[in-house]
């Protein structure tokens, strides 16, 4: 019975486990040195928050695995010979594989920031990470106040993190407003008011120049590189992106760039090795994509495509339309299509802000044909099914706007604003 | 597994997370009105009752108020899970043991030693508790309280304060709010004030709840009840015809538009405690798949007893001959039976491919029911079914369903089981509510797309127990009979994936294996089934 193994616990390498068990009898073994069941990533905030317990991250009950013939094994992977098929682990012993998917997702980036690796200077993306800042940062008490380093999701997720146990927050963001690489600048603007209206000391513009250490090598203050100042803390927290996590392929004979670098079916340059989710680079670019992505759904995208491939019925990764969801502090993001944080050649956005400054729109169309390409929605719902199906059907900026309301996801008796966007829209058109 | 590491074991400070001073202010408050009503239960006989039990309610009130304001009109609106599960009280710790034992004495005392609080026995004055609650009952109903009224006054005002709180931590979604709003209105007046008014226009009328419908009425088709309905002259008839309008004809259509939540999370006294006096633990009920095959046969069970029951006891109390009134014992088995084959007749036809594995335990179910009905056709007396008598039966379930599983294990157990135990387990009325929302309604949880990330804050929330995350993360809608539509999983949801609506029944259930977003041929090879 052919052996597929699969490095990494994440949605990738568990989805593609689940539907290689539903298309086939393959013996199939996970692999990870995180945890020894699945859990969701993105949950981990709200562990600290008390939202929620460790277990209640996890999708399915411990019996599932079992129930599914899925084996289990925990264990740190150090290096593949590809050549007999096995892999050596940090603890000693090894595993043969048939095939091999590769699905270890990301690590925190770091810049060689000096102090980036003392005690009390971490990044959030493992269990490992929680546990240590469940350590580093239990309390108000023991943690003063803590620095948040680079403005992204992760981020944004850490301060609402430590917002939530009253521990004192200073945010360093390099660009001069929030997250605008990639959200447009109304949107950044009103995320930058939300942040500083939760009390969180949101510093735009300003990179970290290094963290220094008390007596006993604990994080004790930072340096503001522009300004000098420096900020007494005992956490802080290095948010500036996340990297493939491939370190341990150095020597495998596996081509890597920054991501292990894949073709459309998601195979690398060896036979029967495969690697899919935040740790895989495209080599071909997949329309206006970026090679790497790291996002939930794009891993879970690749892991439905991959088990076809590995289960004789070879499928491209072919994702559909871009989409993607997050939640600022209260303020809940999703976007469908493309909208660029600054319109592109030929390109159009439309913005409604609402006057509670908590919700607002950007639409992009295309200016000569007016073709719809894409919306954010910051603070209203919206259906992906609808927006899929007009990104499909090629709908003009027109259609959309004066339909929006069946795209509205909001809860029953929520306030309905199609009518305020569309009058604003009509507005703009007549005074542009 | 938590994750939490400085776990205290203090009664004195059991939270990581402090609270205000002022919360600690209205949480004294709130203790010295609790404290008024603990001396009245040890017979201090306060010099002005109507005085004492105003200051008594009032300050348990304004202390909820005062702690709630501070606790969310401090903070920008959104969800405010924040230390749910590292609070004592929330998290099964010291604090929610000791209210789960204080609650459940309460309920023990309430139901089986109403003396113990003070009731006067055989025309004799109440005491104690009950006594200071008699200027209130006289000046509703003209009559002293009973331990009924206490726990009906305390009932509607636990709903009223922890509805308010309610409402300020969802101050950001009207769904909430209205829902709210709603039970308040129902608690107030349908099962605190109308039937009091009802008791001084006519005495002589059996107390009714109109809200309340069989089978979670159970007692509305005993006979001191009917007799005392049909006793009364055209009112009484026209509530008794409403009792039974209520479960044949109003029931199926308001579910068929909206799902049992119009019922369960709108006016349903015991959904309104637990959606308001139960918020805070709404959390602790168990999502394992094992609890949910407990809960289908539980309370498919109690819906079995409670059917023979009602059964049993109507049928004790008709006749033989058909020349005293058309509706006699034979007749009477005969239109039960006739009713529940054309149900499950109706059902295998149309919704045969739908239940699966289910139609069978759906026939086992039906034809034990008939079988039940048979046997006590033919071994039925004007006194006895099965042998034993009717009453048996009745106080059976009165005892076992009505006190012991609906109040002690279903309310006292709040900080263990989380809110709506009674609900998910025991419930006969959320059994055929929920029956008809699986087969035929037009209500759902839509599911959006592909935008699921699998956080598991729809599954913690649900106060029913469904796994809600096992749905989103397929991108499959959520048809449960359990559901009881409060909205909460909606919520939650960072990612705006879950919407509570009435749609059309065709498409509702969509199992799919590859999300929307993915390739298009993709999704259609592997989702066609």
């Amino acid at each position: 019975m052919e052996h597929i193994v699969i490095i990494g616990n994440g949605i990738s390498g568990v989805t593609v486990a689940r539907h290689i068990r539903k298309l086939s009898d393959k013996k199939i073994t996970i692999v990870s040195a995180e945890t020894d069941y699945f859990f969701s990533r993105t949950a981990l905030m709200y562990i600290y928050m008390g939202h929620m317990k460790f277990e209640h991250t996890q999708p399915y009950e411990n019996w599932f695995w079992d129930k599914n013939r899925i084996g289990l094994k925990k264990g740190y992977v150090k290096t593949i010979d590809t050549k007999s098929k096995t892999l050596h682990f940090a603890e000693g012993d090894t595993l043969e594989y048939d095939k091999l998917i590769i699905a270890t997702g990301s690590k925190p980036n770091k810049f060689g920031w000096p102090g980036q690796d003392l005690d009390g200077a971490q990044g959030l993306y493992s269990k490992q990470d929680l546990d240590t800042l469940e350590r580093n940062a239990p309390s108000n008490k023991v943690c003063k106040r803590a620095v948040i380093v680079g403005g992204g999701l992760i981020g944004i997720e850490l301060a609402e993190m430590l917002n939530s146990r009253s521990i004192p927050v200073t945010f360093l963001v390099r660009e001069d407003s929030f997250w605008n690489g990639v959200l447009p600048e109304g949107e950044s603007a009103m995320i930058n008011r939300h942040i500083k209206n939760h009390h969180i000391d949101l510093r735009l513009g300003v990179n970290l120049k290094e963290i220094k250490a008390d007596d006993t090598g604990k994080v004790k203050s930072i340096i503001v590189a522009e300004t000098g100042e420096e900020i007494d803390c005992t956490v802080v927290g290095l948010t500036a992106g996340v990297s493939p996590n491939i370190t341990f392929l150095k020597d495998s004979g596996i081509e890597t760039n920054r991501g292990v670098l894949v073709n459309r079916h998601l195979e690398t340059n060896i036979k029967d090795i495969f690697a899919i989710g935040d740790c895989a680079e495209q080599r071909e670019a997949i329309g206006q994509r970026r090679p790497i992505e790291a996002v939930w759904y794009t891993g879970r995208m690749m892991g439905e495509a991959l088990a076809q491939t590995i289960c004789d019925n070879p499928t491209e990764y072919k994702p559909g339309h871009w989409f993607n969801s997050a939640k600022f502090l209260d303020i809940e993001y999703q976007t469908y299509g493309w909208v660029f944080s600054k319109p592109r050649e030929n390109e159009t956005h439309f913005h409604w802000i609402h006057e509670d400054d908590t919700k607002c729109i950007t639409v992009c169309y295309d200016t000569k044909d007016k073709t719809f390409l894409g919306i954010n929605t910051f603070g209203i719902r919206m259906r992906h099914e609808v927006f899929d199906r007009w990104l499909t059907e090629k709908r003009d900026v027109d259609y959309v706007m004066n339909h929006l309301n069946e795209a509205n996801f909001d809860p029953e008796f929520y306030k309905h604003f199609e009518r305020e966007i569309l009058a604003t829209y009509n507005n703009k058109l007549q005074t542009a | 597994m938590s994750n939490k590491l400085n776990h205290s074991m203090s009664l004195a400070k059991p939270d990581a997370l402090g609270i205000s001073r002022k919360q600690k202010i209205a949480l004294a408050i709130g203790i010295v009105g609790l404290f008024i009503l603990a001396l009245a239960l040890f017979n201090t006989n306060f010099p002005n009752k109507a005085l004492f039990l105003s200051l008594s309610l009032g300050l348990i009130t304004a202390g909820t108020v005062i702690y709630s304001r501070e606790a969310y009109l401090t903070k920008l609106e959104g969800i405010k899970n924040d230390g749910a599960w590292f609070k004592s009280i929330s998290s099964r710790g010291a604090w929610g043991w000791i209210v789960g034992v204080v609650l459940t004495t309460f309920y023990i005392v309430l139901y089986f030693y109403p003396t113990l609080l003070g009731l006067g026995k055989d025309g004799a004055a109440n005491t104690g508790l009950i006594s200071l609650f008699d200027p209130l009952s006289n000046l509703l109903s003209g009559r002293p309280a009973s331990q009924w009224f206490v726990y009906g006054t305390l009932y509607t005002v636990a709903i009223f304060a922890f509805g308010y709180k309610f409402i300020l931590k969802y101050r950001h979604n009207r769904y909430e709010q209205i829902r709210t709003v709603s039970v308040m209105f129902f608690q107030l007046a349908f099962a605190f004030l109308i039937p009091e008014f009802m008791y001084r226009m006519n005495s002589n009328l059996p107390y009714y709840d109109l809200k309340s419908v069989w089978p979670l009425n159970y007692y509305i088709f005993d006979e001191w009840s009917v007799k005392g309905f049909l006793s009364n002259g055209n009112i009484g008839l026209a509530l008794i015809i409403f009792g039974i309008v209520s479960i044949f004809v109003i029931t199926p259509i308001l579910t068929y538009k909206y799902g049992k939540r119009w019922y369960c999370s709108w006016v349903c006294g015991c959904g309104g405690l637990a959606e308001t006096a139960g918020d805070s633990f709404r959390h602790l009920s168990s999502k394992k798949m094992s609890a949910w095959k407990l809960e289908r046969w539980l309370i498919h069970v109690v819906l079995v007893f409670s059917v023979v029951m009602t059964v049993a006891m109507v049928y004790t109390y008709l006749g033989y001959d058909s020349n005293d009134f058309w509706l006699t014992k034979g007749v009477f088995i005969g239109l039960v039976i006739g009713f529940l084959t054309l149900v499950f007749a109706v059902i295998m036809y149309f919704k045969r491919s739908e239940l699966g594995k289910d139609a069978k335990y759906g026939a086992i179910g039906f034809f034990a029911t008939i079988a039940l009905l048979m046997g006590m056709h033919f071994t039925g007396t004007t006194e006895e079914v099965f042998f034993i008598k009717g009453s048996a039966l009745r106080s059976a379930y009165g005892l076992y369903i009505g006190s012991i599983f609906s109040g002690v294990i279903g309310t006292g157990f709040y900080p263990i089981l989380g809110s709506r135990a009674w609900c998910r387990f025991g419930c006969p009325m959320a059994a055929i509510l929920g029956f008809q929302q699986r087969m035929f309604s037009k209500f759902r949880i839509t599911t959006n797309g592909g935008q699921c990330i699998s956080c598991g804050n729809c599954s913690n929330s649900c106060e029913m127990g469904i796994d809600v995350r096992a749905y989103a993360q397929k991108g499959e809608n959520i048809v449960r009979s359990s559901c009881v539509g409060c909205g909460i999983c909606s919520a939650v949801c960072p990612r705006g994936v879950l919407k509570l609506e009435n749609d059309s029944m065709e498409g509702r259930i969509n199992p799919t294996e590859v999300l929307l977003g993915n390739d298009v041929d993709l999704m259609k090879l592997v989702n066609k089934q």
